[in-house]
């Protein structure tokens, strides 16, 4: 499973170019985080603007990076949500604590 | 039962089958001219399904997974079967944001969004019997 990645000053957006189901987001988080503790970055953004399909294991991918940086003052955020991913992420709740963007340069930091 | 259309499938409870699942779902739906967001609402509840009977019902060992669908006029009803370890609690089961594994980063999410994309969901399931998830769909187009 490959995850792009592109690294701009302090910022780390991850773009998903697969279904993010159970079987994918397995083999994702490993290399995500080896890219995320290889760069350490002050601001995490995960863009789903390529995604098709997404089921309640994207919201375990976002839940667990979040949990994983907090300690270390990460910020994580999503972006380029379609209707129905928008609609597992609401259900979930996660939006209330993950910021939530239309594009990754709205939630790119300048510092 | 008395359905215009029916097929089933099985396959083996590993992860590189749950897109499998998902394909032979929007295969079959297809044909009755559901919207786009239906046939997204369908495969992400079959996923989630499919999903559970491979890391909760065969956490242990792995065994084959059964998935029916069915359609009348545009009734669609489907059925998600394992003969895993079954759950002893279902309704604590179903509650939003319960997991038995967060360990494995999950989010308990699973029966929410079932319930959310679909009109309806029961849950047969005993311990040691294994599980089968019934959902029903009226496709509106
Ligand atoms: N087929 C099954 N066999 C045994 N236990 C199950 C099965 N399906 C669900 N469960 C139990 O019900 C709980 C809730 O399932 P649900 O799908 O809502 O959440 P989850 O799978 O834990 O997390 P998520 O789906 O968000 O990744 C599971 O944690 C598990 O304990
Ligand atoms: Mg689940």
């Amino acid at each position: 499973m490959e995850v792009n990645f592109l690294r701009n000053r302090n910022n780390l957006i991850f773009y998903f170019d697969c279904d993010l189901d159970h079987h994918n987001v397995s083999g994702l988080k490993e290399k995500i985080d080896k890219v995320i503790s290889k760069n350490r970055p002050k601001n995490i953004i995960f863009d789903f603007s390529r995604v098709n399909f997404m089921d309640s294991s994207g919201v375990g991918l976002v839940l667990g990076r979040y949990k994983n940086l907090k300690s270390s003052g990460g910020d994580v955020k999503i972006c380029g949500l379609s209707g129905e991913i928008k609609r597992i992420f609401m259900l979930s709740g996660l939006q209330k604590i993950i910021p939530t963007y239309t594009t990754a340069d709205e939630a790119i930091v300048n510092e | 039962m008395g359905y215009d259309n029916e097929m089933t499938t099985i396959f083996t409870g590993i992860s590189e089958n749950e897109a499998f699942a998902r394909t032979v779902i929007a295969a079959f739906v297809s044909r009755f001219n559901p919207t786009v967001a239906e046939i997204t609402d369908v495969k992400t509840a079959v996923s989630e399904a499919v999903t559970n009977a491979i890391i909760h019902g065969y956490c242990k060992d792995t065994g084959m997974v059964e998935v029916m669908c069915a359609a009348k006029n545009r009734d669609i009803y489907i059925e998600v079967k394992d003969k895993g370890v079954g759950i002893a609690d279902i309704d604590k089961a179903m509650t939003p944001l319960f997991t038995s594994k967060p360990d494995m980063e999950r989010s308990g999410m699973g029966f929410t969004v079932m319930e959310a994309f679909m009109d309806s969901v029961t849950v047969e399931s005993a311990p040691g019997c294994g599980t089968t998830v019934v959902m029903k769909k009226r496709l509106l187009g």
